[in-house]
Order: C-alpha cells, then sequence, then structure tokens
C-alpha cells in the first residue's frame, strides 16, 4: 500500500467514526499535536473530533536525507476525540486492519509512554503502540493543555505515517517508500531534506533567529492583550519553531534553554485561559449544537 | 458452607511497571477487607495481565460471623444516682449499643464495678456484604493515574470491564458506569468474550482465551520456553530476572521467538547493543561462551502462528536502531577529543557552578593535590592530570547522548581509540565506580583518584550553593557519592584524613568565589554531610550508636582507622575487665572542661602522684601517636590504657579543686593535656557501659 493510500484509508476510517477531516495546519511545527485543531480545541467541554495529516518539522532530526530513519520533517496523521469513546482502542486497531495490517499475523502492543510537552505546559497517559517491535503510533489521553485540566478528556492518536508505510511497504530507507505511482519519498523530499539540513546546521543566521524569537513573542503578547487568540497562537507556534531551529544549531545552553521553555509556556498558559473563557462567552456553541441533535 | 467469589477489574493495558505492586494491595486489600467484614476464607489468589487485575476467594461462608461480645459502659458510681437509681450516663450507654438498663449488669475490671451489656449481631448474608468489595478496587494506588472520557474517577488506567461473582451469581455494583457481570474478554487477537459461570472456572476459561491468568505462571512458562530455545541453539540466555518480570507484564499469552542482526553490527561496543536490545526493544540478548552473538531473543504476546513473520518484523526494528549506534559510533570517532573539550564551555553544569568545562578544571586541580598529598609516582601523577582533563569529553558524543548510561564507558573506548595510555582510559570508566554502595570500587590508582576528585567536587561544589540533600530529597545522588569516597579511602588503603582533606576542599572552593556567604555554614554542613555517612556506615556493621558517637566526635579523619576503633570499643564496652580503663578515661574527660589554658609546670607538682602520671603521660605519648598513625589500633589502645591506673591513684590521693589557685589550675593543665591525647582515639564519655545483669 502506498502513502497516498494509506492516508486515504485512514481519512475514510475516521471520517467514518464522525471525525471532521481538517487539512494540515499552515505554520511551521514540531507535531501534530501543536496545530490549533489539537491543542485549542481539545480544551474546554465542547465535543471534538477531528483528522488531519500535520507535516511535522524537527530540525534537530535533519541528516541532509543520508540517514534511512530520520527526516527533517516526517508525516503525522492525527486524530483527536472528545470526548474519549469508550471503544477508542477497538476503533484504532479496527484501522490498522483497514490498512492491511492483520493482527492475528503480527505482534500489537500498546507500551506504557506518558507523553508530557512542558512547553505547551501539556501532558497526558498512554502508550505507544507497537507492531512487531516498531513503535507506530502515540496514543495519549489528555489530562492537561496549557496548565489547564483536559475535561473531558481528549484521546489522541498520533501515525507515524514514514514508519508505519516502511513496516506496510517493507523498506529499509525511508525514501524508497512509495508515495504513490511509482513516485517515492526520496523524489519529493530529498532535496528539502538536504537544503533545511544546509540551513539548519550551517547557514541558519543566529542573530537574525534570536530577533525573530523576540518579536514573534512580543507580537503574540500584544495581540493576547486583546484576546485575540487564533493569531497569538500562531505567533508561540512561530516562536516555537524559532526556538527548535536555535536549539539544533546548538546555540542555545542549558540554562537558556530552560528561560526560552518558560516564556512559551507562559504564553501558552495564558492563551489555554483565554480561548476557555472566549468559548465560554459565546455559550460554547458546539456543546450546543450536541444537545440539539439529542 | 463453602462459597466461592470472584472479582475482575477490566482495563486498558496496565503499564508493566506498575503489576507487581498492583498485586501485592490487592491481596493486602482484599484479606483484610474480608477480616473487618468477618469474613474467614480459605485461599485469596490473586491473578494479573496487562488487562485485567483479578482475585479469586475461596472458602466463604453464607453468611459473615454473628458478633458476641460484652460491651463495658461508665463505672458503677457513675452509672448510678445517689438514690440508686440509672443515671443519664447509663441510659445513654445501654441506649447506645442498642439495648436498655434493664440489660445493664456490673463486673469488676482492678478492683472497680462498670457496667456492661451483651451484644449480639446476627451476621449479614455474604452476598450482599460482597458488594462493598467495590471499595477494595477503589482502594488501589497507583504511582500515576488518569482520566478517561467525561468521567472524573482517576485510575490507573479507564476500566472496561468488570466481574463480580458470588458463585453463580453476578454481585451488583457500577464503578464509572461501568456495571458488574460475568462475562470476561480474552486475548486481544486470539481470544472472545466469555462466559465465567464459576468463579473456580476463572482461569481454566480464560486460558481457552489464549489469557495466562497467573502472573508467576506465565513467567514460568517464559523461562522454560527460554530453555528450550537454549539448549536447541546451543546459546547462553542469561537469566535476567528484572527484564522476564518485565515481559511477563507485557503479555497474556507469551511465545518466545529469535531473530538475528548482521554480523557487522558486533563491531558496536557491546554494551550499546546489549542497550538498544534490553531497555528499548525489551530482547534477551544471546551469548555463547560469554561472547556476543548477532542474534535476540523476543516475547511475542500471543502464540506461534506468523511467527516469523513477528521475528522478521523485530529484526527490521532492531536493525535500524544498530545502524543508528553504528553510525553514532563511526561519527563520533571522527571528532577529536579536543574539540570535544571545547564544547564542554558551551555546558552549564549547575547554574552557580559554571560550566562542565570549569567543573573539568576543579577535578583536575583536585585530582593533581590528591597525588601530591598521596606522593604517587610522576607517570601516575601524570596520568592523573590528563585524565582528569579529558574526563567528561565523551559527555558530548552522540553514542552518550542516545545512551546515556553509556557515560564513562565509551569515554573509555574513544579515548584507546585516540591513542590515550591504558590507565588514562580505565579511569574514564572508573571515574563513575562505585556505581551503587556496595558495588566494586576503582582498581587502579588513577581511576581511584579521579574518582574521588570527581566525587569531592560534586559534593563540596552542590553543597556549597546551598543544594545539601534533606529527607528523601537527594536529586544529585549526594549520598550514594559520599559513600562511594568513604568505599574507596577503605578499599584502596589511601592514609588520607577525610576531616583535613574536605577542609582543603573547602579552602579551594573559597579561593574559587563558589557558594554562599556563609562558609562556616558550609563547613559545618559539609564535615556533618560525610559524618552522617559514615555513621550509616558503622550502624549498618552494627556498631551502637554510643560507640559510633564516640570515635566521631573530632570527625571522620582516616576512615579505616576510625572503623578499626569503632569496631575495638564495640567488642571493649561489653568486657567487665576495660571498666577500669574507661572510668579512668571518663573521670579526665570530664573535670578537663574546666582547665583554663594555662600549660603544665611541673615545679608545681606536690604529690608524687601527680609527677607519676605525669611522666607517665609523657612515656606513652609518642608509642601511642606512632602506632596509631601506623594504623595498630588495638596496640593503641593498650599503651593508651596504661595511663588507667596513674590516673586511678591520681584521683584517689590527689584533690584538684584545691584552694591553691595555680596548683589547682596546674593539675587542670595536666588533665587537659591528657584529655587531648584520649580524645584522639575516642570520646570515652560517649560510650555507655553496658550493664550487666
Amino acid at each position: 500500500m502506498d502513502i497516498q493510500t494509506m492516508i486515504l484509508t485512514l481519512q475514510k476510517h475516521w471520517s467514518d467514526q464522525g471525525c471532521i477531516l481538517m487539512q494540515a495546519y499552515d505554520t511551521e511545527k514540531g507535531a501534530g499535536t501543536m496545530s490549533p485543531m489539537t491543542l485549542l480545541r481539545s480544551l474546554g467541554p465542547e465535543p471534538w473530533n477531528v483528522a488531519y495529516v500535520e507535516p511535522s518539522r524537527r530540525p534537530a532530526d535533519g541528516r541532509y536525507g543520508e540517514n534511512p530513519n530520520r527526516l527533517y520533517q516526517h508525516h503525522q496523521f492525527q486524530v483527536i476525540m472528545k470526548p474519549s469513546p469508550d471503544d477508542i482502542q477497538e476503533i484504532y486497531l479496527q484501522s490498522l486492519e483497514a490498512l492491511g495490517i492483520d493482527p492475528k499475523q503480527h505482534d500489537i502492543r500498546f507500551v506504557e509512554d506518558n507523553w508530557e510537552n512542558p512547553t505547551l505546559g501539556a501532558a497526558g497517559l498512554g502508550w505507544e503502540v507497537w507492531l512487531d517491535g516498531m513503535e507506530i503510533t502515540q496514543f495519549t489521553y489528555f489530562q492537561q493543555i496549557g496548565g489547564l485540566e483536559a475535561k473531558p478528556v481528549s484521546a489522541e492518536i498520533t501515525y507515524g505515517i514514514e514508519r508505519l508505510a516502511s513496516y506496510i511497504q517493507d523498506k529499509e530507507n525511508v525514501f524508497d517508500l512509495e508515495w504513490t505511482n511509482g513516485v517515492t519519498v526520496g523524489d519529493i523530499f530529498s532535496q528539502p531534506e538536504y537544503e533545511h539540513s544546509v540551513y539548519t546546521f550551517e547557514e541558519s543566521d543566529e542573530k537574525m533567529l534570536f530577533d525573530l524569537f523576540t518579536t514573534y513573542e512580543k507580537e503574540a503578547e500584544k495581540l493576547m492583550e486583546k484576546d485575540l487568540v487564533f493569531p497569538a497562537y500562531d505567533y508561540v507556534l512561530k516562536c516555537s519553531h524559532t526556538f527548535n531551529l536555535l536549539d539544533a544549531k546548538g546555540v542555545i545552553s542549558v540554562t537558556e534553554r530552560t528561560g526560552y521553555i518558560g516564556r512559551v509556556r507562559n504564553l501558552a498558559r495564558k492563551i489555554a485561559k483565554t480561548y476557555v473563557e472566549k468559548r465560554e462567552e459565546l455559550g460554547f456553541p458546539m456543546l450546543k449544537e450536541e444537545s440539539a441533535h439529542e | 458452607m463453602s462459597n466461592q467469589a470472584l472479582f475482575e477489574i477490566g482495563l486498558e493495558e496496565l503499564p508493566a511497571r506498575f503489576i507487581g505492586d498492583a498485586e501485592t494491595q490487592l491481596e493486602k486489600r482484599t484479606k483484610e477487607w474480608l477480616e473487618q467484614n468477618r469474613l474467614p476464607v480459605e485461599r485469596v489468589s490473586i491473578y494479573s495481565t496487562p488487562r485485567r487485575l483479578a482475585v479469586l476467594i475461596e472458602g466463604l461462608p453464607d453468611k459473615q460471623q454473628d458478633i458476641e461480645e460484652k460491651a463495658k459502659g461508665p463505672a458503677k458510681h457513675i452509672a448510678l444516682d445517689e438514690e440508686g437509681e440509672w443515671s443519664k450516663a447509663a441510659v445513654g450507654f445501654s441506649r447506645g449499643q442498642g439495648k436498655s438498663v434493664e440489660d445493664i449488669y456490673f463486673e469488676e475490671i482492678k478492683g472497680v464495678a462498670y457496667a456492661h451489656v451483651d451484644k449480639y449481631i446476627e451476621g449479614e448474608a455474604t452476598k450482599d456484604i460482597l458488594k462493598g468489595f467495590k471499595e477494595v478496587i477503589l482502594s488501589l494506588t497507583f504511582p500515576k493515574n488518569m482520566r478517561w472520557g467525561n468521567r472524573s474517577l482517576k485510575y490507573v488506567r479507564p476500566i472496561r470491564w468488570l466481574i463480580a461473582l458470588f458463585e453463580e451469581e453476578i454481585v451488583p455494583f457500577e464503578i464509572e458506569g461501568v456495571a458488574t457481570g460475568n462475562r470476561t474478554n480474552g486475548h486481544r487477537f486470539l481470544g472472545e468474550e466469555v462466559l465465567i459461570s464459576q468463579p473456580s472456572r476463572y482461569e481454566s476459561e480464560l486460558l481457552k482465551q489464549y489469557v495466562i491468568a497467573d502472573r508467576s505462571r506465565r513467567k514460568e512458562e517464559i523461562r522454560e520456553q527460554l530453555q528450550r530455545l537454549q539448549k536447541e541453539k546451543g546459546w547462553e540466555i542469561h537469566e535476567d530476572e528484572e527484564l522476564l518480570m518485565e515481559v511477563t507484564d507485557l503479555v497474556e499469552y507469551p511465545t518466545v521467538f529469535s531473530g538475528a542482526f548482521d554480523e557487522s553490527f558486533l563491531t558496536v561496543p557491546e554494551e550499546a547493543l546489549i542497550t538498544s536490545m534490553k531497555e528499548h526493544q525489551r530482547y534477551f540478548p544471546v551469548h555463547s561462551e560469554n561472547k556476543l552473538l548477532p542474534y535476540f531473543v523476543g516475547v511475542r504476546n500471543g502464540d506461534d502462528q506468523f511467527i516469523r513473520n513477528v521475528a522478521k518484523g523485530n529484526e527490521k526494528v532492531l536493525r535500524a536502531r544498530l545502524s543508528d549506534a553504528q553510525f553514532f559510533f563511526e561519527e563520533d570517532q571522527k571528532v577529536s577529543i579536543e574539540s570535544r573539550l571545547e564544547k564542554l564551555k558551551k555546558i552549564v553544569y549547575q547554574e552557580d557552578l559554571g560550566t562542565l568545562a570549569e567543573k573539568v578544571d576543579r577535578v583536575e586541580d583536585l585530582a593533581v593535590f590528591l597525588s601530591d598529598k598521596l606522593a604517587i609516582s610522576s607517570d601516575e601523577k601524570a596520568n592523573v592530570q590528563r585524565a582528569a582533563h579529558i574526563s567528561k569529553f565523551d559527555l558530548v558524543t552522540q553514542m552518550v547522548d542516545e545512551f546515556t548510561n553509556l557515560q564513562g564507558l565509551m569515554g573509555e573506548k574513544y579515548a584507546k581509540l585516540f591513542g590515550e595510555n591504558d590507565e588514562v582510559a580505565t579511569a574514564m570508566r572508573e571515574q563513575y565506580m562505585p556505581k551503587q554502595a556496595g558495588s566494586p570500587s576503582p582498581e587502579t590508582t588513577v581511576g581511584s583518584l579521579l574518582s574521588l576528585a570527581e566525587k569531592l567536587d560534586t559534593i563540596v561544589g552542590t553543597i556549597s550553593i546551598g543544594n545539601l540533600p534533606t529527607g528523601s530529597q537527594d536529586p544529585y545522588g549526594l549520598r550514594r557519592q559520599a559513600l562511594g569516597v568513604l568505599q574507596i579511602i577503605e578499599d584502596r588503603h589511601f592514609v588520607l584524613s577525610l576531616t583535613e582533606l574536605l577542609d582543603e576542599v573547602l579552602v579551594y572552593y573559597e579561593q574559587k568565589g563558589l557558594g554562599t556567604e556563609d562558609r562556616q555554614k558550609i563547613r559545618s554542613d559539609v564535615h556533618e554531610f560525610f559524618n552522617a555517612r559514615a555513621a550509616y556506615l558503622l550502624k549498618r556493621d552494627n556498631v551502637e550508636n554510643d560507640v559510633v558517637e564516640a570515635v566521631l566526635t573530632e570527625g571522620i579523619g582516616y576512615y579505616s582507622i576510625t572503623k578499626e576503633k569503632a569496631h575495638l570499643l564495640s567488642e571493649k564496652r561489653n568486657e567487665e575487665s576495660f571498666r577500669y580503663v574507661h572510668e579512668a578515661f571518663g573521670r579526665v574527660l570530664n573535670m578537663s572542661g574546666k582547665a583554663e589554658g594555662s600549660s603544665v609546670d611541673s615545679s608545681l607538682f606536690m604529690k608524687e602522684e601527680e609527677t607519676k602520671l605525669f611522666t607517665m603521660h609523657l612515656e606513652i605519648k609518642k608509642e601511642f601517636f606512632k602506632q596509631l598513625d601506623q594504623g595498630e589500633v588495638v596496640e593503641s589502645l593498650r599503651t593508651l590504657s596504661d595511663l588507667a591506673e596513674p590516673i586511678h591513684n591520681f584521683f584517689e590521693n590527689i584533690m584538684v579543686m584545691t584552694e591553691d589557685r595555680d596548683i589547682r589550675l596546674n593539675r587542670l593543665a595536666l588533665l587537659k593535656d591528657i584529655a587531648d591525647t584520649i580524645y584522639t582515639f575516642a570520646d570515652f564519655n560517649a560510650v555507655q557501659w553496658k550493664q550487666q545483669n
């Protein structure tokens, strides 16, 4: 099964479960969790079921396209179901079957892995899902987001698309994976992987990045004074990506690191709190919709 | 009649590391609960898999035990008023017991008469009582708990089904929207939902659904399969209890399989390969004649169908992991030690203690200082200095970044590859020894000195900036490291006074301008911290508290000598013959406190006994200190004991606190001199004479 078919299959599967199919969010980010479609929408009492593919940038993982397993940018298939359904594990396992993975022919396990993102004041409990020893999915019950208690609890399911594909297509090298019709990941991403690695490790302008961080941070703060949650959050995402670029370049010391993470966290907390307040002002519209159906 | 009950909590996959403790708790709470509810039973059996915790109770009675007991009330003079009528207290008491005043009778307890009533409570039906078992389920505690869906309960993982059975009957209760029933789930992929008609059928029904519910049976099953494989292939699979237990708690139906990896990976240090296999993948590594083989053994959660497919998948995962390790290992060798050291300048060690490079500078200074103190050869000293200088370079290699538990070990390997001599290379690894209290000390002198310097810097540094460990808080492992310092000094027979050494390190820190303002507090914190560790070690060796106090009054000093003193005193305090010496020393130590700092003037001696004690002290003193310096502890105490007789004679014939001031002060000064000598051995006044019965 090629990657395109995998994505279509997962979209169909989760769409059938009542998920809204969203598109990737247009700001650089390290993980699907950071999309406002997850991070903000999993806050507050409104039900929310969503699925989308998220290109995720991890500058420090860039390897000039030479490492068979590591990428500057990989793809995640992200699912959020709030509140988490009672049979969420079964629904997930069915999605693997839809991808042609017969559990009886493999060894599928749920191995404890608790997720924490201090930058976003977020934490959850759950597992990494192992397929014959390979971690293919992160499965998390959100307990806290932006420093606020997640109530009701969302189940977050994050598939590592390339990981899963390398298993399904039985390929050793990520660049040999078929995206569609004979077009490989290498065809599409070799050049960007190489160039982004050169940029990240050699060419990035540290001073400019430090300045950008401060600029983005100020902008986010300014926007928060006006309670403009979504634009403020975009700038937090920009801060986060800028920080990752600086970190990958190795110019942030351990102490500074804590400082930067603290600054982003404070913003994230403020945004989370205001988001919930603003939804409340609006009367939690999606909650109303839900009860109208009943 | 003997009945059975079964409770099962069906959960989403439990963390493997919680299961052992959960079993212990479930058994303990169940037994306590049964006892509280007056339900005597024959047997309580616990079951657990990643998806369930269960308890089978056998030999339950039909109903609770009845209660027949005497309730004690107020004393007779309170129960009856002056007219002999029942008082309010008596009425209240009987009513409180569900009785009336007519039921009251008096009985004496220790000569006083008290009101009593007989109570009889009939036991309720067991099946009704069992509804309360819910509280046992909710009383289990876990290191981490979570909420799910719209629920507010915090539990280890979401509860998905519950079984509560008394014989064939369902015991009804509900937890977070899940009602009890008599159906359980088998293995996720091989089994089905199944009805448990009778508690006793639990284990056998589950087995049919590919679940081995008994944890120890599951473990034995894996062990046997491992042994079979071992025999079949001619391999050695080390019995790793911890890994075996973890794997047991990750599967419901175990099947062992093996896989292979490319031999070329064997060029990567074995420890890295083993870490990848064990810690990351939960595989058992395979050896033959103590050599690592390019195979691994895993345990599948399922049967042996398509097992080759599973093995193939696992091989692929391991290949990717080992390729990473190989890549790191090769890349690391392209960067020289010197440029690694440059990198240490950018890494903060602790905010108030500077960068790692600065720490390395201090360790180097301390290591050189120790080398001089112990007067080791100049070759060795050069090695110590070089070892200290490069001691942390491996912390910035990719291998250690990926496998943090390989710090030191990778240092050793890379140091060798970069042409450092064996002594220096070995010290890279040995600086972290002993890894835990009681595990081996460094074998080489270079490694030992580096380890001492490294630990002293960490301990003194951390305490200097105000991070003295308190209670259970010891985030930097200072206690373990201090024990390591004592252990190395002892194991390596280093003639080092720790008390002196600590003072010297403290001075060095002060000169460097590190630490808080209050130098006096830092000094006493550091000394007390080490004293407490020495005391801990001595007490662990069964030395009594008072003896520990006696030998540590003047600080740890030469630890091996201090330790021997402690053991000697611990023995002597039981010997009647030593009492004479003990008393003599005690009297001197008591009186010496009154001395006013003048020195002894022999022309002021009035009595023979004074002169005798004075000359005797002069005579034995030299010998005593010589023996003590050479570590001849038993002999030194014997020499010191020669003073006992002249001391007793002194006190019997001489009045110390005489009217004449000069004579009095002279006598006190003499006692003070002698006391100083005695204190170098121990504070004998702290030693309590063991009572002879």
